[in-house]
């Protein structure tokens, strides 16, 4: 028996990196999943950027799980398309447990180079993006009886990392939203959670070489990205059990906690 | 299929009954040995039944019943010589150490001016002292493993947020945070993780008796759970008025368990949105 059978799970971001691991983690315990991604490109982005043919393999890697997958090009920006492919993936798996809003990007700059456009591509997708998805989700949550929301912020949702203004904007409002809600949905029976992860082996975690030559311009905040824990990178599949363990009734009574999976950077 | 800590052994403190018990039989279902210790005697301060030797007699008979070993001691985690002995003879007979959970703790009530000395230096000794005796015990057979290993200290809602009437209590729960935190970077470098548990009211003998029910209802000479009920509830977020001892234990074996190999520096709350309120 999964740790999961028998939900549903709505992951955005499912392409690739996090979203797909977190599809193929709940769907190994049991879960169905409704996964969306853009699947295109977004300006500025220094890593290339999804395509359909990801959101494919991710459902390939679930359907070889046994586990039924709907998956739809959605841009979580755009709520009525998101909107869409939730009710149609609602329409035929029938109801809605958990929803992970992990759809993010990463555009590193010195302050004085961010342009207004890095600004809102980064609010609109990290912010937004999870106020559209969890917004749209909740009323099915509601419906349900209860539910768990998991947010992926970052450790830069906890502290000021530098280069990465609007990243650390973004990923510190995404609390707000989980705090505000984990009130609001609590008489609900649903949960509601924040992730911050320190680096993962992901596409995005791959595209940083701009941020390292940032980081050896200015020495003094290199050990920001310290991690206590002797790792200098985590896995994918490392987030994938928090989500798994938030997702599941195993913490069915956890809720409004910030839960670093961090190696003890937001620590160090 | 494998258990989730399977192979591993945990040591347990305060685990005749209660939370302790069912850390113990949560771990065990997924393949752990235990290391149990419990006082199983009373402390004069605390005004509540604490656990007996037929307790922990009881935890061996459900761990041995999962066809696990058990290795358990009486002994109190006030008196740092026993405790090292208890958890060296575990050791000694389980083969290895990977898991710590410090869960023994008391509790008892008094406005800040009325708590006799006593009762506040028993809950001081025991709830925090106890638990930095519990970690100098282990540290020592973690870092030997050299496999890393998961330190879970039992903090409260009440260590990360004040409450009425139980000063010495919320003192030593913050306290055990800083003892966490500091550890956390300490025993990093050893892939030694330390976080901590911060629940809500649990369903045990600790918070389950009606000197315990006085503290939240001061106005009635003989509260029952139903009185108790509805007003424990109205401190959680969540629409439950507690949480069963199984529900912390979901944490515990989530936070030993290898899923949660990078995960170290962290209060995590089990406690229906408590700490929101």
């Amino acid at each position: 028996m999964g740790r999961v059978d028998g939900k549903v799970a709505f992951i955005t971001g499912a392409a690739r990196g996090q979203g797909r691991s977190h599809a193929l983690r709940l769907a190994e315990e049991g879960a169905d999943i409704i996964g969306v991604d853009i699947c295109g490109p977004i300006d500025n982005l220094p890593y290339p950027p999804a395509t359909p043919d990801d959101l494919k393999e991710t459902v390939r890697q679930v359907e070889a799980l046994d586990r039924r997958i709907v998956a739809a090009q959605a841009d979580t920006r755009d709520r009525a398309g998101l909107q869409r492919a939730l009710e149609d993936g609602l329409a035929q798996l029938g109801h809605l447990d958990v929803v992970v809003a992990n759809a993010g990007i990463c555009i590193p700059a010195g302050w004085d180079q961010v342009t207004p456009q890095v600004w809102q591509d980064t609010i609109d997708v990290n912010l937004t993006g999870v106020w559209n998805t969890v917004s749209l989700a909740a009323p099915h949550l509601v419906t349900r009886g209860g539910g768990s929301i998991i947010i992926t912020s970052s450790a830069a949702g906890l502290k000021g990392l530098p280069f990465l203004a609007p990243y650390v904007a973004s990923k510190h409002g995404v609390v707000g939203i989980m705090r505000a809600l984990a009130h609001e949905l609590a008489e609900h029976n649903i949960r509601v959670n924040t992730i911050h992860p320190t680096g993962v082996d992901t596409p995005m975690g791959q595209g940083m070489e701009h941020m390292f030559a940032l980081i050896n311009s200015k020495p003094r905040l290199a050990p920001m990205f310290t991690n206590s824990l002797p790792v200098e990178v985590t896995q994918p599949v490392d987030i994938s059990n928090a989500v798994l363990f938030l997702a599941s009734d195993e913490s069915r009574y956890v809720t409004a906690l910030t839960f670093t999976v961090d190696a003890g950077n937001t620590q160090f | 299929m494998a258990g989730r800590v399977e192979g591993k052994v945990a040591f347990i403190t305060g685990a005749a009954r209660g939370q302790g018990r069912s850390h113990a039989v949560r771990l065990a279902q997924e393949g752990a040995d235990i290391i149990a210790v419990d006082i199983g005697k009373q402390i004069d301060s605390v005004p509540m039944p604490m656990a007996t030797p037929d307790d922990l007699n009881e935890t061996v008979r459900q761990v041995e019943e999962l066809d696990r070993r058990i290795v358990a001691t009486q002994t109190d985690v006030r008196d740092y010589a026993g405790l090292k002995r208890a958890l060296d003879d575990g050791v000694a007979q389980l083969g290895r150490l990977d898991i710590v959970a410090a869960n023994a703790g008391i509790a008892s009530f008094g406005p800040a001016e009325e708590l006799s000395e006593e009762a506040w230096q028993d809950m001081i000794d025991v709830n925090l002292t106890g638990v930095w005796h519990t970690c100098k015990a282990a540290i020592p057979h973690l870092k030997a493993g050299g496999r890393g290993g998961s330190i879970i200290l039992t903090s409260s809602a009440a260590g990360l947020k004040g409450y009425a009437n139980v000063s010495h209590y919320v003192s030593a729960k913050h306290g055990v945070v800083g003892l966490m935190r500091t550890l956390a970077q300490e025993l990093a470098p050893h892939m030694i993780r330390v976080n901590s548990i911060h629940p809500t009211q649990v369903d045990t003998p600790m918070i389950m008796n009606e000197t315990a029910f006085r503290l939240f209802l001061p106005d009635r000479e003989h509260p029952t759970v139903e009185d108790f009920a509805p007003v424990s509830q109205m401190m959680n977020a969540l629409p439950i008025p507690w949480v069963d001892p199984v529900d912390i234990s979901n944490a515990v074996l989530f936070l030993a368990s290898e899923e949660a190999r990078y995960i170290t520096g962290v209060p995590l709350p089990v406690d229906a949105g408590a700490l929101i309120k």
